[in-house]
């Protein structure tokens, strides 16, 4: 069992003064093995903050963000599974699911997780999964009204993930959770 | 003799100390044999040793400690005696044949002990006689030990209130009266002690003065003790006859420790009650002494009384605290014309806390302390004395602190007036830990006078202030300014109207930030701006003003704001950032329906990349977000939009390399199909789009076989085969099963050309996009139809 966080958005400080408190107390180091992070985070104390929670962690490019060498796309093989990432504002138009599968066939990756919408989103596709974590602190977003604050947690056991979705409504965490399966069939380029 | 004084010291101690146990021991015999003459012999002999003049106070006290001890025996002895029958008057008599004075004061004060508890003469009798024959001794330590065996021994046998040596009527006046005169005549020696010897010793002198004051002191414990010392007495005679002393003995060393002794041995309620008195001694003090720490230790004990409970409270309300010790601290401070900034600057801090504690309520107060303060401080320039800033911050951190709150300090009108005398680094901390404040508390400041006056009090971090160092560290600069915008998230108000002038007292403030700080503050104004843009369409789309008032918010006036801040942005330079925002107030104000001024956002946009954005990369990700935003948007007519989309894709064309064309100009296609858009579903401009990528992805292949001697990747043709899979799902007519199959085996050919370079990725991606093929067909209906022709 492997625990990913997946996150991104949080366009401090621009957007938002910080991660929401709730979030922060929940989100503490030594429980999370990987981090994935689509990008907009926009400053280094947030990458260094992200940093204290787990070593392991990856980022793309957003295009507010500061340190510029970050990667454009990005993909991790974790267990099972083979994860991408981006952030997603060079896919048009932005958060459309069927370019966004053009983009994890291009990767080649069961599960692809990008940002840029500020919405939450998890379709399976084609026997894959596409993920939005959403923003992490609710930052505006010219394309999504009314962001509320989120992110993902993916439990990967086996051939099993489970998507914990953790979403600050009204000042309260909702969780909700995606289950998916990938069946042998469906595994790209198993070598 | 001077010279090696430590290895002689330990030499006479010991022979005083061998000389003292040897007639301690015929002493014993005597006492066993019941020899009351020689006993007397024996004892004053011993007490001859403490005549020393040899020792130092230290060494003299492990003398006199043997000697105490001796000196119970002999007490007991005495007891006995008087219990066979010895006259206790005798006793007192016959003691007083001792050849030397102190040894026979020793005695007479070992008898006397024994004389107050037979109760055969009144103990107020005994004890004025003991203590006047103790003038005796003139010698400061033998003076002050041979008092302090006096306090020692008299200490349970004071005619106190309840005790049984209480006489007939208040008594306890005697015993007050008793201690006072002791503790008089001891602090006299102690002070002596400072004028005697060659001034050389003075460091010398000072801590063997130091090393006595607690005989001094002890005083006024057994003071603070007597039962019968009520608020009445304290106030009438034993505060005023012990401030006497204090002011009198004129020693610097004498009045801090004093002051500071009653200050901690006597109750809170006793100052609170006194606290005129008390503080009416402080200005009649030496210069030298440190009056701040005597004071700051009263007011710290007074504000723990105050926080103890609140039924004290009403005490300190009754008796005018704060204005007493208000005035005191001036007075003090008038009188110490050479007191430093530094214990000026103490003083207001103690004396705010104290009335944060005390009168939570009364921000007058606490102002007025500020007011003082920048009386004081206004004297001088910004301040360079690193102590004194410690504690201007310390002064100005007390209100945060206690109101967690900066809301409430902002109503401070003095506190931005002593943040002036900060030195520009520290002010800038003070700011820091201003906004840390904010940020720890979710204080919301929701008020443009706030945000104003909050700012002012920023402006070390808000703009270069006069003779601000150039260097700065940058890293310290970056975390700084991002505090910065941080805070400006936090200033929110529901009201619209309110929210806006927030808005445009940040953008005034912001604006003089110079080119460094713009890039960090400008953005979150930005979006700050945005968010209201978006609440006053929710507000409008609810209730339509059909008269358009003019003075109202409104979207138009946040875009012209946002046009001007923006611009001054991009003369930063920082056009790629600029280049961003515009893009998102245009799609702010496309979503506003505000054709022109979108428009405008996109006019701006495109000049910065013409004219700014240089750099390859930068200009793929910035037409990235280009074509991005124009395909969002729904506001333009026929013309506008063809303008901008004529301009997205000649710049696409553009691009350095030729993937980056090949992708930008198949991301166009998207600007002439959208979706939710009838009007906007142009099959032929689409394919124009791919069939261009196509050119430019043969052209690159060609390139690259010139260069390099191979195709190199197919990728790019897999990816333009996508999009024909995409805009032919989506119903395009233009996009047939013909040029889809056309491509297909294109890129077969292409990769099993001996030409190409072996490419993984490549494989995996016409793979995938092959098995989508299938997936589709699998799944019926008319997409499955669709497909169905496609051979794969």
């Amino acid at each position: 069992m492997v625990l990913v966080l997946a996150l991104g958005d949080l366009h401090i400080p621009h957007r938002a003064p910080d991660l929401p408190a709730k979030f922060k107390s929940m989100l503490v180091p030594g429980k999370i093995q990987h981090i994935i992070c689509t990008g907009n985070l926009s400053i280094k104390e947030v990458h260094d903050y992200l940093k204290t929670l787990c070593p392991d962690l990856h980022i793309t490019r957003g295009e507010y963000d500061e340190d510029t060498r970050y990667p454009e796309t990005k993909t991790l093989t974790i267990g099972q599974f083979k994860l991408g990432l981006c952030h997603g504002h060079q896919v048009v138009p932005w958060g459309d699911l069927d370019s966004l599968a053009m983009l994890q066939r291009q990767l080649d990756v069961d599960i692809l997780v990008t940002g840029h919408t500020h919405q939450f989103t998890a379709y399976k596709h084609e026997g894959g999964v596409v993920i939005n974590p959403g923003s992490a602190t609710g930052a505006y977003s010219s394309i999504t009204y009314d962001v509320n604050p989120s992110f993902v947690l993916m439990d990967i056991d086996g051939l099993r993930v489970v998507v914990y979705v953790y979403e600050l409504i009204d000042g309260e965490v909702k969780v909700d959770k995606i289950d998916f399966k990938k069946t042998t069939a469906t595994t790209h380029s198993a070598h | 003799m001077i010279a090696g004084g430590i290895e002689d010291e330990e030499k006479w101690l010991a022979a005083g100390i061998a000389g003292l146990q040897q007639n301690a021991f015929y002493m014993h015999r005597a006492l066993d044999s019941n020899n009351l003459r020689d006993a007397l012999k024996y004892s004053a002999q011993m007490l001859s040793e403490l005549r020393t003049s040899k020792l130092s106070p230290h060494k003299y006290y492990e003398l006199y400690m043997r000697a105490f001890d001796e000196l119970r025996k002999l007490e007991m002895f005495f007891k006995e005696e008087a219990r066979r029958g010895c006259s206790i008057i005798d006793l007192y008599e016959l003691v007083q044949h001792a050849g030397n004075i102190l040894p026979r004061l020793y005695l007479l004060c070992t008898v006397g002990s024994v004389y107050i508890k037979s109760k055969e003469a009144p103990a107020k009798d005994v004890l004025k006689d003991l203590v006047e024959m103790c003038r005796g001794i003139q010698h400061p330590v033998r003076g002050l030990f041979l008092r302090s065996y006096l306090s020692q021994v008299s200490r349970d046998k004071l005619p106190d209130i309840g005790s049984e040596y209480e006489g007939d009527a208040d008594t306890v006046v005697d015993a007050v009266e008793f201690v006072l005169q002791n503790f008089t005549e001891m602090n006299k020696l102690w002070v002596r002690m400072q004028h005697q010897g060659p001034a050389r010793d003075k460091e010398k002198r000072e801590k063997e003065r130091s090393e006595l004051r607690d005989l001094v002191g002890k005083n006024l414990h057994v003071l603070s003790q007597i039962e019968g010392v009520d608020l009445d007495m304290y106030k009438d005679t034993v505060l005023p006859r012990v401030l006497e002393q204090v002011v009198n003995c004129k020693d610097e060393i004498a009045q801090f420790y004093l002051m500071d002794c009653i200050i901690q041995v006597f109750p809170d309620e006793y100052h609170l009650q006194t606290l005129e008195i008390l503080l009416g001694a402080c200005p009649q003090l030496q210069p030298s002494v440190d009056i701040k720490t005597v004071l700051s230790r009263l007011m710290e004990r007074l504000s723990n009384y105050a926080a103890s409970s609140t039924e004290v409270l009403p005490e300190f309300l009754q008796v005018e605290a704060f204005s007493k010790l208000n005035n005191a601290i001036g007075k003090v401070i008038e009188a110490q014309v050479d007191m430093p900034i530094f214990g000026a600057v103490t003083l207001y801090s103690s004396l705010l806390k104290f009335t944060l504690h005390v009168h939570p309520d009364r921000l007058d107060y606490a102002d007025q302390v500020l007011g003082a303060c920048v009386k004081k401080l206004s004297s001088r320039g910004k301040l360079d004395d690193s102590k004194a800033t410690k504690q201007i911050v310390a002064l100005l951190s007390a209100p945060l602190e206690k109101y967690n709150d900066i809301v409430t300090a902002l109503k401070l009108s003095n506190y931005p007036r002593v943040m002036e005398y900060l030195d520009i680094e520290t002010n800038k901390i003070m700011a820091t830990v201003i906004i840390q404040s904010i940020m720890k508390n979710n204080t919301r400041i929701s008020t443009a006078d706030k945000v104003e006056a909050l700012f002012e009090l920023m402006k070390g971090l808000i703009k270069d202030l006069d003779g601000a160092e150039e260097e700065v560290d940058e890293d310290d600069f970056k975390e700084e300014q991002n505090s910065v915008a941080r805070l400006i998230q936090m200033l929110y108000n529901d009201d619209l109207e309110e929210m806006f002038q927030i808005i445009s007292t940040v953008k005034k403030h912001v604006m003089t930030g110079g080119p460094k700080r713009l890039p960090f503050t400008v953005p979150p104004l930005v979006f700050s701006s945005l968010k209201l843009v978006r609440r006053l369409q929710g507000s409008q789309e609810q209730e339509e003003n059909p008269f358009g008032d003019e003075g109202s918010t409104s979207p138009k006036k946040i875009f012209q704001l946002l046009n001007q801040t923006i611009e001054a942005l991009s003369i930063v330079p920082a056009p790629e950032l600029a280049l961003r925002l515009f893009l998102q107030c245009a799609e702010a104000a496309n979503d506003c329906d505000l054709e022109p001024v979108a428009y405008e956002f996109f006019t701006q946009a495109y000049i910065l990349y013409e004219e700014e954005v240089s750099d390859s990369k930068a200009q793929v990700t910035a037409l990235h977000l280009v074509i991005g935003t124009l395909q969002r948007m729904h506001v333009f007519g026929v013309e506008n939009r063809d303008t901008l989309t004529h301009k997205a894709t000649g710049y696409s064309a553009k691009l350095l390399k030729k993937p980056d064309q090949c992708r930008a100009v198949y991301g166009c296609a998207h600007l002439f199909w959208v979706e939710d858009q009838d009007n906007l579903k142009d099959g032929e401009r689409v394919l124009i789009c791919l069939k261009r990528a196509l050119r430019i992805a043969n052209a690159a292949q060609q390139m690259s076989n010139a260069a390099r001697g191979n195709t190199g990747s197919v990728s790019l043709f897999i990816e333009i085969l996508n999009k024909y899979l995409y805009f032919f799902e989506k119903g395009n007519p233009q996009i047939t099963v013909a040029t889809i199959q056309g491509l297909i085996e294109l890129i077969t050919t292409e990769m099993q050309s001996d030409n190409s370079t072996p490419d993984p990725a490549a494989d995996a991606f016409l793979a995938s996009t092959l098995r989508y093929i299938q997936f589709q067909k699998q799944k019926g209906g008319a997409i499955g139809e669709k497909y169905e022709p496609i051979k794969a």
